[in-house]
């Protein structure tokens, strides 16, 4: 037996103790100001730069991802001024090309996943009753990176030089022969950086949900939104690389002189396509699970009632996601592949639907056997559940392999495709900062203008998007920069324009409201809407620490057990585990979160930044053929890395020496 | 030893779960309890997922192939073979170093993981001669392409490993790393294992497959 450790400071004055039992206490005012001074980062420019404080980074993703939101949109409105009529002059084709594809590329890679991070990042300590994420630091990386990539493929492309062969970018056309100018290997570096953010972000996202609940809140008492970003995140860990490595070998061959998609040497074109969509089509499930967890967590508050099915909604979420690694192909029904494969690949995105009805059901029963409170957040999840049923009704249609090949590459696939991520994306967003914006903010949104903005934006998309399936079914081809008068799409083009403009006026006022009522709306308090999770239990907005006693759990709607009074057991939420020794949280077991370690959790850092800036250096170096930049840009992030992962004494990560009378972490 | 108390009260603490929150626990990197452990296992799944692509898209373009594959004929096993047994004893080395830290040997993890950094560099050394006797370079046909940058991913990662067993070795030296405290030398020894598994999947892919398969059609 090795000699016992010691177990308080006492036993061993020179050495941290390496074990205690947490303190327990009451949350009091004396105590909560010892948390703001451990927890609180320094004010101004250093603060901006080294901050990782989980709230921070999540309403920066929020925000910057809505700006993406937005310039997408913009060239999306471009777009539909070029063919609201005939024979439009707008736009060259090539301007075309470009802004078609980077409103795919923005609003697939720069809104829809980030924007979903953002809620994730601010709510996940706060809904699983944790003071950070398990990696903060991380955190930061993942957002710098995001931001530089974004700023990348921004800046080629006011030059001109950015994305223009679709946001799926298919060889040969997206090869060195047909497409020699910059522009696809910008895409290219974009995409690489984008896949280290979205990674390390998922990693963070795993091991904060399986290491960080609060003790009690054991795996089937977790809330929706949890489940929904858990699955996307296992799936980019094993999605991701695909399309990294699609890109970087697509790069080699353009500037190395490799041969992957060249089939002079022996290549073959279709790589890329499996590669991209063993990606791709995962990935359309990690941009929706999360915001279909959103809606499952806001339609019980807005319903005064349990979801209907939590045990069915979080396996099904599950279900879809593993069924989506096995539907790649039906991206490529059109490629000449064997039967048998369009046979199975048919046949399993028909069963998708399966899983997906089960959640439809679970949210009408949720509705239908609730008292549903039509405020605007409700709004929004009912809209989307009806947009849900359409987009994946469709989908099923283009499941079908024969109604496929002659949907293929027509406005019904837009048309699906647009109903899907504006339904299941868009509309559980925009529902989700109404319903979370008095915790992010302390104040609530103004009602009336948010139910005004639903209907404008629930209007405007169905004039907008639903005549897309009529031009599609009539034969408009996708891509196309412009038509002719004699083509029969003009009404349909105009009808799906003006839609269009509406839907942006929806949007207007969604800001509007925002703006108005970050300063001016209603004091919100701690749970204006009476709702039944863990992240109503503190303060409007939370202080740094967020939980100034870490809780127990007991149940799956903590605030709400005096009300359904299902068992006499009571979540204890005003007395719990103090951890006040330095910046701590606890660590808990995966499965029945039973505490078994005191986390030392590492506070600001510029090495998230830095390593991000040099790493966006490195592959600009790569884009300009400047070598000798890429390689003392990896020196530099290899620095910042050695950095971040020096061993700290004050996080316990190695015994404090005589000579440390204070570290932290870089 | 650290671990070993750290799951014991973690197990206690499941036996007898109404009264868990009153148990001591271990305070900050506690071994395979700190976050970095399961970052690290998060690593390996999408690093795995990786290099599954990359053979992915060796065997996709293998299948296809019309010609004689590789195109200079098979290969010759005998040193890439000895290589292989280089670098899983390394890892037998790291395993054997991790041991010693945990025991509180200080000079045999030093003497441990100095050798493991020493057969690992071997292998790489012996990677490149590899590299050089090749007639055909990344640019020359298809299976050039596949075949340097297989492997160079592999060799990347074998180069970072050995700056983290380097680096190891500093933090030993320097104290640390040592019996109680020892997550980041679990870790990074971790990521070395990984490294040497991965070899053993392109190696059966690269080296031994086309002796399975010929050149197929």
């Amino acid at each position: 037996m090795n000699p016992p450790m010691p177990t308080s400071p006492s036993a061993d004055r020179s050495a941290p103790a390496l074990m205690r039992v947490p303190e327990r206490g009451r949350a009091d005012a004396a105590l909560k100001r010892r948390l703001q001074a451990i927890w609180e980062a320094p004010p101004g420019w250093r603060g901006l730069l080294s901050t990782v404080d989980h709230k921070t980074i999540g309403l920066r993703y929020l925000v910057t991802a809505f700006v993406f939101l937005l310039l997408g949109g913009v060239e999306a409105l471009l777009m539909r001024v070029q063919l609201a009529g005939p024979n439009g002059t707008l736009l060259t084709p090539e301007q075309y090309n470009q802004l078609f594809t980077m409103h795919g590329v923005t609003m697939i890679f720069l809104y829809s996943l980030p924007m979903l991070s953002g809620f994730s990042n601010y709510l996940w300590p706060l809904l699983i009753g944790s003071r950070d994420m398990a990696f903060p630091r991380l955190n930061a990386l993942s957002y710098w990176i995001f931001l530089f990539a974004g700023l990348l493929l921004y800046a080629s492309f006011s030059l001109g030089a950015g994305p223009d062969a679709g946001w799926f970018n298919y060889v040969p056309y997206s090869g060195r022969e047909f497409s020699p100018g910059p522009n696809v290997d910008v895409y290219a570096m974009g995409m690489l950086l984008l896949g280290v953010s979205t990674t390390v972000g998922s990693v963070n996202f795993i091991v904060t949900l399986f290491r960080m609940r609060a003790p009690g809140m054991s795996i089937n008492r977790v809330p929706i939104l949890v489940w929904g970003t858990l699955t996307a995140s296992v799936a980019n860990l094993l999605a991701i690389p695909a399309v990294s490595l699609a890109f970087l070998l697509l790069w080699m061959d353009r500037q190395v002189g490799t041969h992957f998609f060249d089939v002079a040497a022996g290549g073959k074109p279709l790589l890329w396509q499996h590669l991209f969509w063993i990606f791709g089509h995962p990935w359309v499930y990690a941009v929706v699970l999360p915001a279909m967890g959103i809606v499952s967590d806001g339609l019980p508050t807005f319903c005064r009632r349990p979801l209907v099915g939590y045990s069915a909604v979080a396996l099904s979420t599950m279900a879809t996601m593993l069924l989506g690694f096995e539907v790649w192909i039906h991206h490529m029904f059109a490629t000449g592949l064997p039967n048998l494969a369009l046979s199975f690949f048919g046949a399993a995105s028909m069963v998708i639907s399966i899983p997906s009805a089960v959640a439809v059901f679970a949210w009408i029963a949720t509705i239908w056997l609730g008292k549903p409170v039509f405020k605007a957040p409700l709004l929004f999840f009912a809209g989307f559940v009806l947009l849900f049923v359409m987009g994946g009704v469709s989908g099923v249609m283009t499941a079908a392999v024969p109604l496929d090949w002659q949907l293929n590459e027509t406005y019904f696939v837009v048309a699906h495709l647009h109903y899907v991520l504006l339904g299941i994306n868009v509309f559980p967003v925009i529902g989700g900062i109404h319903y979370w914006f008095p915790k992010f903010s302390g104040r609530m949104m103004n009602e009336r203008l948010g139910a005004w903005s639903f209907w404008v934006m629930f209007i405007g998309f169905n004039i907008g998007f639903f005549p897309m399936h009529i031009s599609g079914l009539l034969g408009m081809p996708r891509r196309i920069y412009t038509y002719a008068a004699d083509s029969g799409w003009s009404s349909a083009n105009l009808v799906t324009t003006v839609g269009s403009f509406v839907f942006a006026l929806g949007i207007l006022m969604f800001i509007a409201n925002v703006l108005w009522s970050w300063r001016r709306g209603a004091v919100a308090g701690d749970n204006p809407w009476q709702a039944p999770t863990l992240e109503w239990s503190i303060p409007s907005p939370p202080p740094a620490y967020n939980f100034a006693v870490i809780p127990s759990i007991e149940s799956r709607y903590p605030l709400w057990e005096d009300m359904l009074d299902e068992t006499p057991q009571r979540s204890q939420l005003e007395e719990g585990l103090l951890l006040t020794q330095g910046r701590e949280t606890i660590g808990s077991t995966a499965l029945d979160a039973i505490p078994d370690v005191i986390l030392k959790m590492p506070g600001e850092a510029y090495s998230p930044f830095f390593l991000a800036l040099f790493l966006t250096g490195a592959l600009v170096g790569l884009l300009l053929h400047a070598w000798w930049l890429a390689a003392a840009m990896t020196l530099a992030c290899a620095a910042s890395l050695l950095c971040w992962m020096w061993p700290s004494a004050t996080l316990l990560q190695r015994m404090p020496m005589v000579a440390d009378t204070e570290a932290g972490g870089a | 030893m650290n671990d070993t108390a750290a799951l014991n009260v973690a197990d206690d603490a499941a036996a007898r779960d109404d009264s868990a929150l009153d148990r001591p626990l271990p305070v900050g990197s506690a071994g395979k309890l700190s976050s970095g452990w399961f970052g690290l296992i998060a690593l390996i799944v999408t690093e795995a997922a990786l290099f599954g692509y990359l053979l992915f898209a060796y065997f996709y373009l293998y299948a296809q192939n019309r010609a004689a594959w590789p195109p200079d004929g098979l290969p010759d096993l005998r040193i890439p073979v000895i290589n292989t047994a280089l670098l899983l004893g390394s890892s037998v080395l790291a395993w054997l170093a991790e041991r010693a830290v945990k025991g509180g040997r200080r000079t045999a993890a030093l003497v441990w993981t100095g050798t493991a950094f020493i057969v690992g560099t071997l292998f790489a050394l012996i990677q490149l001669g590899e590299w050089h006797k090749k007639t055909y370079d990344l640019t020359s046909h298809v299976y050039g392409s596949l075949y340097f940058t297989i492997t160079g991913f592999h060799l990347a990662h074998v180069l970072v490993g050995l700056a983290i067993l380097l680096l190891l070795m500093a933090w030993i030296a320097f104290g640390y790393i040592e019996q109680r405290r020892h997550a980041a030398f679990t870790i990074g020894v971790m990521y070395w294992h990984f490294v040497d598994a991965v070899w053993l999947a392109v190696f059966t892919s690269l080296y031994l497959t086309p002796y399975l398969f010929g050149g197929l059609s």
